[in-house]
């Protein structure tokens, strides 16, 4: 569905983040600001106190997988500059001074490291890293150090799922040194049947050589992975792969409460009719963009009120019906 | 099978041959403990774990390098070794350096067995780096080119290599790999 590059800096001369005092992570953020909001940077680039901000705004974030769990939480001085069109983020004070990503659509992965690098280049003629020749660019955790690059992918597998070969996967991926996690990320689940896998080694190969066998060797076994499962389900058990896509759309479609982990599973398996060709009268961009309108801080700004959580799963009931009406 | 002596089920067996006869006994738990037919007693899991903890505290003790390691600090930001232990996260990057010894062994497992940077390095930190960098690539492309039997590629490899040593200056401080 979308892929994502990442790379982890710090800035030489002051400790990481877990060791660093209150002012130096203050000025680790006033000199984050200044060389991130240059003009030398994307335009339209944001900053946003996350200290400053409301716990709503917060989630807003995480949801749209601009900053990670672990920053909403910390209670350090962080902040994240965002690019106008969201495709760039920053994160500053997570676990390492700079996690910069780049989101690109589908599995446009080298065009991402290309962004990336060039926005690194950009930063780094203001900024010293940590660096030192053997171990490369220096990391608060030693499993990023190297290039401190992360390539990931976020792979809609409901398919692997319902044919339970999805424990299979998440064991050959420990062999192929890949993490396997949630929709949020690390310490997330697999909501809506979404994983995000990413390369674990980081050093001892250049950026170019990891994307290699990231994207040439690695995912193209794991789609085959999911399609060989998709067409298995086709073929044997078309009833079965029907009557879990057919009735998840008349829930959504007559629900009147929805839990978010509800609506996510529901919403995956009619992507997955959607895309075996078993459900053919919905758009799949409505299926989705509701992947994204169904979680809290999305609902709670949609309907631009505080609601309890009875009221948001009313809400969620009420916007999926909305969209799937107009969707058909 | 019964118990010789009742109608419990028999748990111990014994078979013996004497002289040329063949004599089976079969007992119930009950019987083959008042025939002296011990049981194996089990220690309670309590008493395992505790004799494991004690076994493998003292072992760890007697080690005096072990016990060393664990009270190193870095001297740049304070970080007792134990801690990074305990959390994974180091406290600065002159850690790499303090804890260098115990570092390199933990980062080859995690990283596949790489033992060195060889991706992009900073500008600012010099072409002296990028050189370095350069040339242990071309080693290890130079050894996948031998082992597979690609001399062509494997001259061109050298070639590139020794117009690299041309280049770089004798500086004694580069020498830090």
């Amino acid at each position: 569905m979308s892929c994502r590059v990442r790379l982890a800096r710090n800035v030489a001369g002051y400790p990481f983040v877990n060791r660093a005092s209150d002012s130096q992570c203050r000025e680790l953020m006033d000199l984050s600001r200044q060389v991130l909001l240059a003009n030398d940077m994307p335009e339209g680039m944001i900053w946003v106190d996350l200290n400053a901000s409301t716990a709503r705004d917060r989630k807003l974030l995480v949801e749209r997988h601009l900053i990670s769990k672990k920053l909403d939480e910390s209670k350090c001085r962080r902040a994240v500059a965002i690019s106008g069109d969201e495709s760039l983020s920053i994160m500053v004070n997570e676990e390492d001074h700079l996690r910069m990503q780049v989101i690109a659509p589908g599995l446009e992965l080298s065009s991402a490291l290309q962004r990336i690098a060039s926005i690194d280049d950009t930063i780094e003629k203001k900024v010293d890293y940590a660096f030192s020749p053997r171990w490369g660019y220096l990391t608060a955790c030693p499993t990023n150090v190297g290039t401190g690059i992360r390539f990931s992918v976020m792979l809609h597998l409901p398919a692997l799922k319902i044919t339970n070969e999805i424990e299979r996967l998440r064991r050959a991926a420990k062999d192929l040194h890949l993490a396997v996690r949630g929709y949020y990320g690390e310490g997330s689940d697999s909501a809506g049947d979404f994983y995000q896998i990413s390369n674990q080694v980081t050093l001892g190969r250049s950026e170019d050589e990891l994307l290699d066998e990231f994207q040439n060797r690695i995912l193209p076994q794991i789609i085959a992975y999911e399609k060989e499962a998709r067409r298995a389900l086709i073929e044997r058990s078309p009833t079965l792969l029907d009557d879990r896509t057919h009735r998840a759309l008349a829930i959504l479609r007559s629900a009147r409460l929805l839990g978010v982990e509800e609506a996510m599973k529901l919403l995956s398996r009619v992507r997955l009719g959607i895309h075996t060709g078993r459900l053919t009268t919905v758009d799949p961009n409505i299926i989705n963009q509701l992947f994204l309108q169904v979680q809290p801080a999305h609902l709670q700004l949609q309907t631009d009120n505080d609601l309890n959580p009875d009221q948001l799963r009313e809400a969620r009931a009420r916007i999926v019906r909305q969209s799937l009406e107009q969707a058909s | 099978m019964q118990c010789d002596l009742c109608n419990k089920p028999a748990v111990v067996h014994e078979v013996t041959v004497k002289n040329g006869v063949k004599k089976e006994v079969h007992l119930c738990e009950e019987h083959a403990t008042e025939s002296g037919f011990a049981m194996p007693v089990q220690p309670p899991i309590n008493k395992l774990l505790t004799q494991f903890v004690i076994s493998h505290g003292s072992h760890a003790g007697a080690a005096a390098p072990v016990g060393k390691v664990s009270t190193r600090k870095c001297p740049e930001c304070d970080l007792p070794y134990n801690q990074f232990r305990q959390s994974g996260i180091l406290g600065c990057p002159q850690c790499y350096e303090a804890f260098a010894q115990q570092l390199a062994p933990l980062i080859q497992r995690a990283q596949d067995g790489a033992t060195h940077h060889t991706g992009r390095t900073p500008r600012r930190a010099g072409k002296s780096i990028d050189r370095q960098l350069q040339r242990q690539r071309l080693i290890r492309e130079l050894d996948q080119a031998v082992d597979s039997e690609q001399y062509e590629r494997a001259a061109k490899i050298r070639d590139m290599l020794n117009s690299l040593e041309m280049e770089t200056p004798q500086r004694p401080e580069e020498g830090a790999r």
